[in-house]
């Protein structure tokens, strides 16, 4: 029997086809972010020789041994701090770190926030699918007030983190916040963030139905879907004190921060061209 | 629903200008997870979850109208599993 010629697919040249099937489980979001990266990629027209993907532990960090351009699978928490000594070991590169919300807010929560301050031109995208789901459901800095968990399982007591109102104060460039299900804008979003000079973040909230959802009986993750496209309102330029996400409430997303300050980079090269009195 | 439309919307003058693109569907049934995000937000209703089963037990989508497909890329869009894409064929005149 002749073999059937099966066409490829379109994103073939910025994703390891080889290594799909992704370990993902169904309906989860995180293959949907890595589609709006792709076509953003595609979109910039950039060479992919240049562009770097870093990422930490969790299920977000196999990104990076999902794309086809140089990739570092880091330790955990530290996929900010490897990409910030990329970044200025080869300042020609676009680096980009695609990792999770356990990884980049709770246990690289300082590299965040040191990266963030010395406005690094790197761009964060941060999948926030509200848990630990790799390990197994666990609480996560970002568990909203009164959600099941595994270690909760009487609901979650601790405040969540707001991630745009922290990088806001740590001083990022571009913050933006989209769900899986808006994958048009996310692309746009990721697009402008990396051509934005700067520490730039965009969160992605996307569904877990593995952990998330079926501890907290909402559905699987098409449920989770069509709760975003209920309950998710544009606003841009919203102040970001006004971004907590609460249980099962209204999610605001869009395009909050967009200013402009001198990169680490830039600062660097002026301090270098600066006449500097002699050692004696 | 097209008896509808044209009793209330006028007939445009240059309407053989305007062409319609026609998509192709192509479905890599075995790397399907059967989510459903495709067969939910495909704004035309192309797509349907099949009876049967593929390589690892779940149910992937099935082409139920082909004719609708615009090419819009949605499907490959939303798709968590890269196992679904579309690809233009033909584009089509309004009028025919």
């Amino acid at each position: 029997m002749a073999k059937k010629k099966i066409e490829p697919h379109p994103m073939e040249n910025i994703l390891r086809m080889d290594r799909i099937p992704h370990i993902w489980c169904p309906a989860c979001g995180i293959g949907t972010a890595v589609t709006s990266f792709a076509s953003a990629l595609e979109k910039l027209k950039v060479n992919l020789d240049e562009v770097c993907v870093v990422s930490g532990i969790g299920c977000t960090g196999r990104v990076a041994g999902y794309t086809k351009v140089d990739s570092f699978h880091t330790t955990h928490g530290r996929a900010i701090a490897y990409a910030t000594g990329v970044k200025l070991g080869n300042p020609k590169m676009k680096v980009i770190v695609f990792s999770g919300d356990g990884d980049i807010i709770a246990i690289g929560g300082n590299h965040f926030m040191h990266a963030a301050r010395r406005n690094i031109d790197i761009t964060v995208i941060c999948v926030n699918n509200f848990i630990y789901a790799m390990t197994g459901g666990q609480v996560a800095p970002t568990t909203p007030l009164t959600a099941y968990a595994t270690t909760s399982p009487f609901g979650n007591i601790e405040p969540p983190y707001n991630i745009p109102r922290l990088a806001e104060a740590c001083g990022a460039v571009y913050v933006a916040r989209w769900t899986a299900l808006h994958v048009r804008r996310l692309t746009n979003s990721i697009v402008e963030a990396i051509q934005k000079p700067g520490f730039s973040v965009v969160e992605v909230i996307s569904p877990c139905a593995q952990y998330y959802s079926r501890i907290n009986r909402l559905g699987d993750g098409l449920d989770m879907m069509r709760f975003y496209h209920d309950n998710a309102v544009i606003k841009h330029n919203e102040p970001t004190e006004n971004l907590d996400i609460d249980y099962q409430k209204q999610i605001i997303m869009g395009k909050f921060i967009d200013r402009e300050k001198p990169t680490y980079i830039e600062r660097y090269n002026e301090w270098l061209s600066e006449s500097k009195p002699k050692k004696k | 629903m097209k008896e509808t439309r044209a009793k209330y919307w006028r007939k445009s003058l240059n309407l053989s200008e305007f062409k319609i693109p026609k998509g192709k569907i192509h479905i890599l049934k075995d790397r399907c997870k059967g989510c459903g995000f495709c067969v939910e937000y495909c704004p035309n209703n192309v797509l349907e979850l099949s009876e049967k089963f593929n390589a690892k037990g779940y149910h992937p989508p099935k082409i139920v109208n082909e004719n609708d497909c615009v090419n819009c890329g949605l499907c490959e869009m939303v798709c968590p599993d890269f196992a679904i894409w579309c690809t233009l064929d033909k584009e089509v005149c309004l009028e025919s």
